[in-house]
């Protein structure tokens, strides 16, 4: 009975409105109880009590059906019949599937698409699976890596493309990893331009670039080549519509200046650094790329 | 024929292997192929070491066979080897071909304009030289070759060079 007691009211404290708790060990118990019942009211809701009934004997209970019905609080719990068919349906239930259109021919137009999957993982297994996209990011979320060789202000020897050959100062490395890049324009008729990491030969020579403040338009969007795609379906016109001389426009003009203007400056002070840029970059007989300290 | 010979205090130069591009003296000869070396001023233990690694030079010391670090010691800094060596046109040309193994890009970019002005001026003074003897007489007198318009560019190339690497 003793043993019964405490576990009443231990578990009673869980509930949300105590049950019948004998006097004896009202006050102390009201104590924890009370403090217990502060946290663990948000906890948990449902907590099958023991039995309320103390056995007298096999098949004999201490309380009669009354006594347990208010014992248990029957009076507060009232429980529904279950719902009918044709509730159920008259219900409102979110959608299950949708359909989706697919393209291709022979294809049959749409596909029936559920909009809550089943789980991956059902824990009889050990370890939950993967998902086939997994570790895969998208471009944008990608780590760009730069070569310790490359820091800004380095002299590049640039290997593909119309300028190859050139000698061209780095300047930073844009959001999508390429190098942006300039000649200067009035040294080697490079512009401010994007480089590959990896089509790029990077020299021990530095220019001193601290103080030059590089626009912060000057991205990848801005640089991204332009093509005009909206055919109006005018056969033998399509072809002059296109872009094809591409134009040089003002804004990149000035961005030149602006930073070509501080770079030449810092050019200048060491002395054949400009000459050095002038020059392209050749193998000759008897050079050898492995054996070349850049 | 010979003028070098291995002998007790003849400073060897090493040219293959761990101690590649040190000075040794050749303490004692141990058999046909190797001998006792030691060289305390350029950091090589004393050792046993082949003939065939060695490249003797023209400097000798004076101590007795087997004598020990010490003595060698002494010997090397009173014949003042290293400066010697430093001065060798030998020790010399191998600075040069280190000093170019290691030359920049921009490094090349500027010997390459040295040597072009250089040149430029050497060919200057010969053009010149060559007129004069054509003017002088019809008779063809060979071009004289002097040595002072040859001797300036060099220097300045040399100065240049030592820029570059510096």
């Amino acid at each position: 009975m003793a043993g019964e007691k405490a576990a009443g009211e231990k578990k009673a404290a869980g509930e949300k409105k105590p049950g019948k708790k004998k006097t004896g060990e009202k006050k102390p118990a009201e104590q924890k109880a009370g403090q217990r019942e502060v946290g663990e009211k948000k906890k948990k809701i449902k907590k099958h009590h023991a039995s309320r009934n103390p056995v007298l004997a096999r098949g004999i209970g201490r309380y009669s059906r009354s006594a347990m019905y208010a014992r248990k609080a029957l009076y507060k719990r009232k429980y529904t019949a279950p719902e009918t068919k044709i509730e159920k349906k008259k219900k409102e239930k979110p959608r299950a599937t949708i359909t989706k259109p697919v393209g291709g021919d022979k294809n049959g137009g749409s596909r029936v698409v559920k909009i809550r999957k089943m789980p991956r993982y059902y824990p009889t297994e050990d370890v939950p699976r993967k998902l086939l996209s997994h570790g895969k990011k998208p471009f944008c979320q990608h780590k760009r890596r730069l070569r310790a060789s490359i820091t800004p202000g380095t002299v590049l020897i640039l290997l593909t493309g119309r300028h190859r050959g050139k000698r061209v100062v780095f300047l930073k490395q844009l959001a999508t990893g390429l190098l942006l890049v300039t000649g200067p324009l009035a040294v080697n008729r490079v512009p401010l331009r994007r480089a590959h990491q990896k089509f790029v030969i990077a020299t021990s020579t530095k220019v001193d670039i601290s103080g030059v403040k590089i626009p912060k338009h000057l991205t990848d969007a801005y640089f991204k080549k332009k093509r005009l795609r909206k055919p109006k379906h005018q056969e033998g016109e399509i072809f002059d519509t296109e872009k094809e001389k591409y134009e040089i426009t003002e804004q990149r003009k000035t961005d030149q200046k602006a930073v070509d203007s501080q770079i030449l400056a810092r050019i200048k002070k060491v002395p054949q650094l400009r000459g050095y840029l002038r020059s392209t970059f050749c193998l000759s007989n008897g050079v050898y790329p492995h054996k070349l300290v850049f | 024929v010979f003028k070098r010979f291995v002998e007790i205090g003849r400073v060897a130069f090493i040219s293959f292997g761990p101690h590649a591009g040190k000075l040794v003296a050749i303490v004692d000869v141990i058999d046909q192929n190797r001998a006792l070396v030691d060289g305390p001023c350029s950091g090589v233990r004393r050792q046993a070491m082949p003939f065939k690694c060695m490249q003797l030079t023209d400097f000798v010391l004076k101590f007795p066979h087997s004598a020990r670090q010490k003595c060698v010691r002494l010997a090397w800094e009173k014949e003042n080897i290293n400066e010697k060596w430093a001065a060798t046109r030998w020790a010399k040309k191998i600075e040069a071909r280190e000093k170019k193994a290691k030359m920049t890009d921009f490094d090349r970019y500027k010997v390459m304009k040295a040597k072009k002005m250089r040149n430029r001026i050497i060919k200057h003074e010969m053009k010149k030289l060559q007129r004069l003897a054509a003017k002088k007489g019809k008779k063809p007198e060979k071009p004289e070759k002097s040595e002072k318009p040859e001797k300036a560019p060099k220097s300045a190339k040399v100065q240049k060079a030592q820029k570059a690497q510096k």
